[in-house]
């Protein structure tokens, strides 16, 4: 790997643009309005095309007026249509944003003998050679640091000055009404933003990548947390490693096999699909692979609570020693787990074991009373409230016994029998 | 035909026309199953598909032009998009637009990069694959048209056998299910024929805009057709004629390039029929509020008249008093009254008061009563103060039909001791 002044630069724009797109990405994907961000996006083609041959020059100042025009009429004639046709929002914005971009690509290529945007540019953006193109001020800061520093610090500046109001009508809409909050006009502001920052993420990912980095990073971020400031300063951050790790991918994972490198744009895209998929699998509470492990702990917990009671009601009738290889048929689970739940209990001090024969310590006493107790209480209660076949009473109150909480136990009452005819055992641990 | 003497054009013609009627059947019920952005997610994802297709082919020493190995990695990769957006949306807290956006944009990305790298592949030429992207007509020869008309064909015989199937699932999905259709099969069969049609497409108009061809014609039959058959056959249509005025189009104007001309002209349609279409059109819905505008204009006139007559026990009404009954101005209700009495409803008599013809009495006094009919019901049966159902009545009373009217006549019949603030039983002969 070859890292030149060049690639710094790559990285610091392709940051500064996609911190810019998550701002209002954000909201973007909190009121469920993703979609609108990729049709506007689409839309900023024509609105550059537009800009181009009207004006006859890369002006700035006309390509961004150009696209942030277009970029309202989209999302007004998105609404038009889904409410004055009839037609479904999803396929409003299909249809709306498909003409236009089909009507940017043929200005495109009718002007394409004195245009010096060329197609390449609209797929990949030309972020590889940003660099090249410097600003007039001597300092050999790129162009593009400019325009997407600019466009992050205005959307910053807008999101901070109305924190309150997007925030308000993120989550809830009516609220944000009956607080005096327009709508209309958060909404038309955010499609502002969203149009203007797609115009200055153009030239640097080009026209369909941009949404990857206005959805892509705040989703990951949604993952994560669940309050909206913190969501906002995770999904910068991530912006900033898609960029940052897409073009260190670019760089260097096509030379593994041969191959000289890849478009940065491309893989930024890729790195932030990553980052997603890293926080689907593994984020704390939301994470695929989170919630299937407290899905087996639970299993695990209740399993050995299960134990505990089994070991009860043995001692209670007398029944003698609890052979741990009758453990699996009686419960319906794999060997493995029940030596794994009884390994569990002994670590905790809840059983002990003599030549494989298991009895309950006084500590495992203690909590087996509690259960058994809970599940007695329980078979009562709702023979009270439910009545039902007794049999499915012993079902639905194994179940409910491992998620009693006090608040439900003075619920419950006292009882002297369970419906099966089984003494309640007494709130206090039996002495020994 | 016109231009059809070119064989090449005939080919690209002839394939685009295919494409267009398959796109057109299946986007219908793509459209009415609310899945046209998944469709849109589908056609970006399978740029990476293209890419490795690419690659193995080269890789394995072939020449990476062959159309079928491209259309299938094209084909599985268009189908692991699909199920990453289902796969999000039901494992996380994310909604159907994240999911797709996220899809959309990360495979898309993917592709570019593979893109990227297959281009500097030694053997091979990746100079085409950068036509799936927006497109190249012109690359089309003779085998994929007989391929996309083989599959138009296929696609139009599968959706006519399976109609009754699709349709039930567009409209009712929980009906379906209870009815015991295999629900599932029926969305992996409709989702794979999109997929199909999207792969075809491909050629022609491009990935990016791949998702017009099939939602664009199905939205414009929508303002034509009043049920499923018809707006299959409409939509079929729709996408055959894009298809060959795009094709020809840009084959007639210089830089013109064929995917995004067949869009504008799907657009071209969608405007027409948004703006004409029968059902729902723009024209149509402002000539129906119009209607709908005079009738009850004209409607609360002649109860004005009425209870105007009933009040003053007088049939000759001056336009003064008729004007102070509501918030009209002059010009208005002298307009209504020159209207009624075209219709028969109104004379004016020499002395300028205007009067009820029998057979306006007969309206007039219709209109008073579903109005009063309707007040007993609210202040009754909905509980609305007697002082606030006048306002209430006077935006339903318009729309009962007879069948209400006999309802009402029935259920206020049956009980007793109602509360009304007039007399309902208003004498027709008088």
């Amino acid at each position: 790997m070859n890292w030149t002044e060049i690639d710094t630069w790559i990285v610091i724009i392709g940051s500064l643009c996609a911190a810019g797109c998550a701002v209002p990405g954000t909201i973007l994907v909190l009121r469920r309005m993703s979609l609108m961000g990729d049709a506007i996006s689409h839309t900023v083609l024509p609105g550059i095309a537009i800009a181009f041959l009207v004006t006859g020059s890369r002006d700035p100042t006309a390509m961004l007026i150009g696209a942030v025009v277009i970029g309202l009429i989209t999302a007004f004639l998105v609404q038009a249509i889904q409410t004055l046709g009839k037609v479904e929002i999803g396929a409003s914005m299909g249809i709306v944003f498909t003409v236009l971009f089909a009507f940017g690509l043929v200005l495109m290529r009718q002007a394409i003998d004195h245009v010096d945007i060329d197609p390449d540019c609209v797929l990949n953006g030309a972020i590889e050679f940003a660099w090249f193109d410097q600003a007039p001020d001597g300092w050999g800061i790129p162009r593009g640091a400019y325009v997407n520093g600019v466009m992050l610090i205005a959307n910053l500046f807008f999101m901070l000055l109305f924190y309150k109001e997007f925030k308000i009508t993120a989550f809830d809409p009516t609220l944000a009404k009956s607080q005096g909050i327009q709508p209309s006009f958060m909404h038309y502001m955010l499609m502002t933003m969203t149009a203007a920052t797609a115009v200055a993420a153009f030239e640097t990912v080009g026209s369909i990548l941009v949404v990857a980095m206005f959805i892509v990073p705040p989703a990951t971020a949604y993952l994560l947390t669940d309050r909206y400031g913190v969501l906002i300063i995770l999904a910068l951050v991530l912006a900033v490693a898609s960029a940052g790790l897409g073009h260190l991918s670019a760089i260097t994972v096509p030379t593994w096999f041969g191959y000289s490198g890849t478009t940065t744009a491309g893989a930024m895209a890729v790195a932030a699909g990553v980052l997603f998929f890293i926080a689907w699998m593994i984020s704390p509470n939301q994470g695929l692979i989170s919630r299937i492990l407290r899905n087996v702990e639970t299993r695990a917990h209740v399993l050995r609570e299960d134990v505990l009671g089994l070991l009860w009601r043995i001692e209670e009738r007398n029944q003698g020693m609890l052979q741990s290889n009758d453990l699996p048929q009686l419960f319906g689970v794999t060997s493995i787990k029940v030596r794994h739940a009884l390994r569990r209990l002994l670590k905790q001090g809840a059983v002990q074991v003599t030549e494989s024969s298991w009895t309950l310590t006084s500590e495992g006493r203690r909590r087996a009373t509690t259960l058994v107790r809970s599940h007695r209480l329980w078979e009562v209660y709702l023979e009270q409230h439910y009545p039902q076949d007794t049999h499915q009473l012993h079902h639905a109150a194994s179940r409910l016994e491992h998620v009693t909480t006090e608040a439900m136990k003075s619920e419950l009452g006292d009882a002297e029998v369970d419906p099966h005819g089984s003494p309640v055992p007494g709130d206090e641990p039996i002495e020994e | 035909m016109l231009l059809l003497e070119d064989y090449n054009t005939r080919v690209v013609v002839l394939g685009v026309m295919a494409l267009g009627a398959a796109a057109g059947v299946v986007g219908t019920f793509l459209l009415l199953r609310k899945r046209a952005l998944t469709a849109d997610a589908l056609s970006h994802a399978t740029l990476p598909g293209i890419a490795i297709a690419f690659m193995v082919v080269v890789a394995f020493g072939g020449s990476g032009k062959s159309m079928l190995g491209l259309l299938l990695g094209a084909f599985v990769f268009g189908c692991i998009g699909v199920l990453s957006i289902l796969a999000i949306r039901h494992t996380t807290r994310l909604k159907d637009d994240a999911a797709i956006g996220i899809v959309l944009s990360v495979f898309f990305g993917l592709g570019l990069c593979l893109l990227k790298i297959a281009s500097e592949m030694p053997s091979g030429s990746a100079a085409g694959l950068q036509g799936f992207i927006f497109g190249k007509a012109a690359s089309m020869v003779a085998s994929d048209a007989m391929m996309m008309l083989g599959v138009a064909v296929g696609i139009i015989l599968v959706t006519g056998t399976l109609r009754k199937e699709f349709t039930l699932l567009c409209f009712d999905e929980k009906f379906s299910i209870t009815q015991g259709w295999p629900v599932l099969t029926l969305d992996v069969v409709l989702m794979g024929m999109v997929t199909v049609v999207t792969v075809i497409a491909l050629q022609s108009v491009g990935l990016v805009l791949a998702v017009a061809m099939l939602i664009i014609p199905a939205a414009s039959a929508r303002y034509w057709a009043r049920n499923i058959t018809s707006m299959l056959i409409v939509s079929a249509l729709i996408g055959c004629l894009s298809g060959w005025l795009g094709a020809t189009m840009s084959a007639l104007i210089p830089r013109m390039p064929t995917g995004p001309i067949i869009v504008l002209v799907c657009g071209f349609w969608f405007v027409c029929s948004f703006i004409f279409g029968r059902n729902n059109g723009i024209i149509v819905s402002q000539i129906v509020r119009v209607q709908l505008n005079r009738r009850v204009a004209m409607q609360h006139l002649l109860r004005a008249m009425w209870e105007t007559f009933e009040r003053e026990k007088e049939r000759s009404i001056p336009v003064e008093t008729i004007v102070s009954m509501r918030s009209w101005n002059h010009s208005f209700v002298v307009r209504q009254l020159k209207r009624a009495k075209r219709r028969g409803h109104v004379t004016k008599r020499e002395d300028n008061l205007w009067i009820l013809t029998e057979e306006g009495s007969v309206e007039a006094n219709r209109i008073v009563r579903n109005h009063r009919l309707w007040e007993v019901y609210l202040i009754n049966y909905a509980d609305i103060a007697p002082s606030h159902v006048d306002r209430d009545a006077d935006m339903i009373e318009h729309v009962l039909g007879i069948d209400m009217v006999q309802k009402l006549e029935k259920l206020l019949q049956s009980a007793r001791n109602l509360q009304s603030p007039h007399p309902i039983g208003v004498d027709v002969k008088t």
